[in-house]
């Protein structure tokens, strides 16, 4: 067996009395592409800040590699959600991919030719060439996206973290990204792990599913998890699973405990 | 008198360096405030008969430290003003106590150009070189700790540690300012050139240098015009770099389209 | 306590009085300006605001004249090369401030080698608040008076436009006009401070008491008295200790008021973070 490159081990953070992760456990094996699935709100930024050791656990242990963060602070990386950057820095698209090489070394190295070459390739990887040398506070939101992507990839991680990637993006826009990502993990044989709240968009790409509520996960392939059974005991309470043109629809019965329904899910009666 | 050009020299070649990250990282009212509290330091020092110099430097660096803890416990522009206030009612305690001749006084804060003797040269260069070799070692991690924190602290930097070290970087730059420009013009130096830089040029290592460049051209312009009129050094940096902020400025303007 | 002749004094009258007015308009102000997230702005205007008080003393003009025209000019040259992203206004706030600097240092020595004033320096930067002329206490209390009007007439605008440029924006409000008002506002009230207790401390009454308000207070009318508060009591002890330090020395060298009233007004800070009860952290 593999050592898988992700291990999460019954980790539980609680706020005072509000418990925010609840034992959660899954792995993740080398190239996987994995969904973090769940509703707003319900764990999954905080999850992904344990994992980065941005945040402490109360409990549990996450595993890069099959060692602790401090001996691994390379091997992850990190494509956070939002980044406002001022237009007015003077820092080129491909300048801040760049960093994501040598933004952690001190000491002046020269870049040499090698470490260009990188840059284009990354550069291209994502389809940034085409504004590599514009500012990145003048990127719109998408391109930036790109360019985070290639920041995260060019130092060779087994793993990259994605905060949210497809929130507030037009369909098409959702298509192309992952699209995009689900090519580049292939092209870089690099594991992903991305939080949604939906799910639909990445069912073509996903390999693996962790379906977060409530704190608690449930982890294994669509087929496996995304079930009445499975979800229904995650939940607490009775939900049913539709399927629709290939579309997932996970419905509660009307409750009292409307603060535990799943977000939306988009049904496309058109596809 | 020669000692003036190549104090100023060193200066506006450091300035610029710590400059560039200043405006960077939007520290401009740090940059600020540090030189004006240790303004206090070199008036307490005068009191008690010791270097004015020595109470620069510990006053600068008491300014970044207490800036840097109680920045972390609220607002930094609020961590900011608190500790420029302190600072700056010590020294008012201070000058009322002494007996300061004025024109020191403004010398501290304004520069005076008749002033730099040969003995102030050896410790200006040599801090000037420490500044300036820990920020080109410090370059990488500060710049992607400046622009995107959260990427760098994903990264295994250490950013608290990062904030404080360029602090104090700027503290010590800060002691060097009381033979040429004063402690009020330092912080023209830092902050007008690096600006005017970046509207010249998208790229990082480019700005950087434009940033030292263009503060050497702001100084030399400014020791020669006060040569020539006789006037304070501070006012024709604080007059050229405005300027070269403009040109550049307009430069990019007329460029972009 | 009170040192004998502290309340048959004139100029202490003049002080208290000044003090007083100064306080209020800038725990106002300071609210605001904390809200906007613009301490460096009213800072860099209580430098510029020297410059006009040196431009004053070389003049021979009064010097409210010269310190309010300073700020304003500041203000409008700040405003204008801003814009709503912060590093374009950080840099724009330092250019001014750099400039005005070097400005103030050339009309002081101006003043210095043409006329025979001494400790120009001093007074401009720090200010005396005995030895201002009663004059100026109607004049400041007009002013005054002008700022907190509009203020209270633009209050709500300005409170949403702080709070949220874009939703001001969509209701219809003219937020850049705002800014420019409020700043402008700001560099009259600064102004004012930097008569009475010297432009590099007319910060301290400006941020010092709005800081310290605002992490009590739980809505904006509360932060705004309290700041008025906290800047009164720290004023009128300061006056009163520093009048009082002029018999602690036989030399009668007394300490400025500037350095009694930020020791208060930083005492009070230091209290508003002792927490209040023993809640929880989170």
């Amino acid at each position: 067996m593999t050592t898988p490159v992700l291990s999460v081990s019954n980790v539980t953070l609680a706020y005072g009395d509000r418990t925010v992760l609840d034992d959660v456990s899954f792995s993740i094996a080398p190239g996987e592409f994995t969904g973090l699935i769940g509703s707003n709100g319900v764990g999954k930024t905080t999850l992904l800040r344990v994992i980065l050791g941005l945040e402490k656990a109360s409990r549990g242990e996450v595993l890069i590699n099959g060692a602790t963060r401090s001996r691994s602070e390379r091997a992850v990386g990190y494509v956070p959600q939002r980044v406002s950057i001022d237009p007015e820095v003077p820092l080129r698209a491909r300048d801040f991919v760049a960093l994501g090489l040598d933004g952690h070394r001190f000491g002046l190295r020269r870049r040499q030719a090698g470490d260009h070459a990188l840059v284009q390739r990354y550069l291209k990887a994502v389809d940034a060439l085409a504004f590599a040398d514009t500012r990145v506070g003048e990127l719109s939101g998408g391109e930036l996206q790109r360019v985070l992507i290639a920041h995260a990839l060019i130092s060779q991680p087994s793993l990259v973290l994605l905060d949210e990637p497809l929130a507030n993006l037009d369909p098409r826009s959702v298509q192309e990204i992952v699209a995009l990502l689900h090519r580049v993990a292939k092209e870089f044989n690099v594991a992903l792990l991305l939080s949604a709240h939906e799910m639909n968009a990445l069912l073509p790409v996903m390999d693996r599913i962790v379906y977060l509520t409530q704190g608690r996960c449930a982890s294994g392939t669509t087929d496996e998890v995304v079930r009445a059974d499975v979800l229904s005991e995650l939940y607490g309470h009775h939900v049913d699973v539709l399927r629709l043109h290939g579309r997932v629809l996970v419905v509660a019965e009307p409750s009292d405990d409307v603060d535990h329904l799943p977000s939306h899910a988009t049904l496309n009666l058109d596809n | 008198m020669i000692h003036a050009w190549e104090v100023g020299t060193i200066v506006a070649i450091v300035a610029g360096l710590v400059g560039f990250f200043v405006v960077l990282r939007s520290s401009a009212f740090p940059a600020h405030a540090i030189p004006n509290g240790a303004f206090a330091g070199a008036a307490g020092a005068s009191l008690i008969g010791a270097s004015p110099l020595v109470g620069l430097g510990l006053f600068a660096a008491l300014g970044a430290l207490s800036i840097a803890w109680l920045g972390r416990r609220t607002r930094s522009d609020i961590a900011t003003a608190l500790v420029l206030i302190g600072m700056l009612a010590l020294g008012a305690a201070f000058l009322s106590q002494s007996t300061a001749y004025e024109p020191q006084v403004f010398a501290l804060l304004f520069g005076e150009i008749l002033g730099v003797s040969s003995t102030q040269l050896i410790p200006i260069a040599l801090l000037g070189t420490a500044a300036s070799i820990t920020l080109l070692a410090l370059y990488r991690p500060l710049l992607l700790g400046s622009v995107a924190p959260e990427l760098a602290r994903a990264k295994g930097v250490a950013i608290r540690r990062l904030d404080l070290v360029f602090l104090l970087i700027v503290a010590a730059v800060t002691t060097m300012t009381v033979p040429v420009v004063g402690t009020l013009l330092m912080f023209a130096l830092m902050i007008a050139p690096p600006a005017a830089a970046r509207s010249l040029t998208n790229r990082p290592a480019i700005a950087l240098t434009l940033s030292s460049l263009i503060a050497l051209v702001v100084m030399w312009g400014a020791i020669a015009s006060a040569y020539q009129m006789n006037w304070p050094v501070g006012f024709f940096v604080g007059a050229y770099g405005a300027l070269s902020y403009g040109l550049a400025r307009l430069w990019r303007r007329a460029t972009r389209n | 306590m009170f040192a004998p002749g502290f309340f048959s004094s004139g100029s202490v009258h003049t002080a208290l009085l000044l003090g007083t007015i100064v306080a209020i308009v800038s725990g106002l102000m300071g609210v605001f300006v904390l809200l906007r997230n613009q301490s460096f702005g009213g800072h860099a205007l209580t430098d510029v605001a020297t410059t006009g008080g040196a431009g004053a003393a070389y003049l021979s003009v009064a010097p409210l004249v010269g310190f309010v025209t300073g700020a304003v000019i500041g203000a409008g040259a700040i405003e204008s090369l801003s814009r709503d992203r912060s590093q374009r206004r950080d840099v724009a706030t330092g250019i001014v401030l750099g400039a005005a600097t070097g400005l103030s240092g050339l009309f002081l020595y101006l003043t210095a080698t043409t006329s025979s004033a001494t400790g120009v320096t001093q007074q401009v930067l720090f200010g005396s608040l005995f030895s201002v002329s009663s004059s100026t206490v109607p004049v400041a209390a007009v002013t005054a008076l002008i700022v907190t009007v509009t203020m209270a007439l633009v209050a709500r605008p300005l409170l949403l436009s702080s709070l949220s440029p874009d939703l001001a924006r969509a209701r219809g409000l003219r937020t850049s006009w705002l800014g420019l008002l409020f700043l402008l506002l700001v560099a009259v009230a600064v102004g004012l401070c930097a008569i009475s207790i010297g432009s590099l401390l007319a910060t301290a009454l400006l941020i010092g008491p709005a800081a310290t308000a605002m992490r009590r207070s739980r809505t904006i009318t509360g932060a705004i008295v309290m700041a008025m508060s906290v800047g009164l009591a720290a004023t009128w002890v300061g006056i009163v200790l520093a009048y009082d330090s002029f018999t602690w020395r036989a030399t009668g060298q007394g300490l400025p008021v500037s350095f009694f009233v930020v020791a208060i007004i930083l005492a009070f800070y230091a209290l508003s973070h002792v927490p209040l009860s023993r809640s929880r952290r989170v």
